[in-house]
């Protein structure tokens, strides 16, 4: 929908934006040696132990690698479901 | 004298590594500097033609480096600038006939004499890209704003810092002011946050760096063009000078057109 407006609006992403939002994310695997594969599997692990104990939502864990300057950051976003049985 | 040794390196390829490393050379002689460039490119040199000295090799790099001749007689002097010189690279071997410590033996050796020595590395990150950087003061990296070459850039960048011979410098060269206004080139702005690098020039690009290599005659020579301003800027950068950017802009806006318009109608 969003596309379809900006279309409509003739808002259609400038290709210089896609590039740099492009290399920004290839130069962040690049560096740390990471593959957006290997990216999935490790957000795959995390979310099996971290359920271990704590009860989440699989699908709204987001998992991602930022860069700022030349420090770059593993930021996971982990939503706690709450626990029914624990209320009273 | 004790030379600084200044190497151009992008990753990529046909980014522009050897009309930068010719047209710097040229320029810093023209500060009234002893310059010597060095075609890192074993194999598949090309400074030599785009300098307009191919005509007059008699010995190469690897003639140095092997010892069939001294320093001296494989440096051809420029007639046109007296303090600017060439060693050439072979063209019938390959990288592995020289290391990266012959690469510093051999700066070691001109140091002395020059003010600047300006290494052309080859494209790659293998044993011509180390040969050119072991012996580096300092690292130009060139790169377009284009997004393979960018990556490659970073790649250059990681590589120097990691051989503890940054932090490098970047050159953007062929800045098209048209297409980045219209949003479809990443801006030199752009380029610096993605890069996280100091910059040294941005060389616009230019039709008369294509008619200066045909004749062998780099841009710098003549003081006309906007990419040879580009460079004696950096050259002056390197020197110590503080020159502000060039504003790159574009020449085919609505004003402009209009310009053009009424000029023709006055005629």
């Amino acid at each position: 929908m969003d596309n379809f407006l900006e279309k409509l609006l003739g808002k259609e992403k400038k290709s210089a934006n896609t590039a740099k939002e492009r290399l920004k994310l290839v130069l962040i695997h690049d560096r740390t040696d990471i593959t957006s594969g290997q990216l999935e599997s490790l957000k795959n692990e995390l979310i099996d132990v971290i359920s271990k104990y704590i009860h989440i939502e699989p699908n709204k864990v987001k998992i991602n690698m930022t860069q700022e300057g030349k420090e770059h950051r593993l930021i996971a976003d982990i939503p706690i479901s709450p626990t029914p049985n624990r209320r009273k | 004298m004790n030379a600084k040794v200044v190497t151009i390196s992008s990753g990529k390829g046909g980014v522009g590594k050897t009309t930068t490393s010719a047209n710097l050379a040229v320029a810093l002689a023209q500060e009234n500097q002893k310059v010597v460039c060095i075609d890192g490119d074993i194999g598949l040199r090309n400074l030599d033609v785009i300098l307009g000295l191919e005509n007059r090799i008699v010995y190469d790099l690897v003639d140095v480096v092997e010892g069939r001749c001294r320093i001296r007689q494989a440096m051809i002097r420029d007639k046109r600038l007296p303090e600017l010189f060439l060693i050439p690279a072979a063209q019938t071997r390959d990288k592995s006939a020289v290391s990266p410590s012959d690469m510093i033996r051999l700066c070691e050796e001109l140091r002395d004499e020059m003010d600047w020595i300006i290494i052309d590395s080859p494209a790659g990150i293998e044993r011509g890209f180390r040969n050119a950087l072991a012996p580096a003061d300092l690292v130009l990296v060139v790169t377009n704003p284009e997004v393979s070459s960018v990556r490659d850039a970073d790649r250059i960048i990681g590589l120097v810092e990691a051989e503890e011979k940054g932090p490098a410098q970047l050159i953007l060269n062929r800045v098209n002011p048209t297409l980045t206004k219209r949003g479809d080139m990443l801006s030199t702005d752009d380029v610096l946050e993605l890069l996280a690098i100091k910059l040294i020039g941005v060389i616009p690009e230019d039709e008369s760096v294509i008619v200066a290599s045909n004749r062998g005659q780099p841009v710098t020579f003549a003081n006309n063009s906007k990419a040879g301003q580009a460079f004696h800027n950096i050259a002056k950068r390197l020197l110590g000078e503080e020159v502000p950017f060039m504003e790159i802009e574009a020449n085919n806006g609505f004003i402009n057109k209009l310009a053009k318009m009424m000029k023709f109608r006055g005629d």
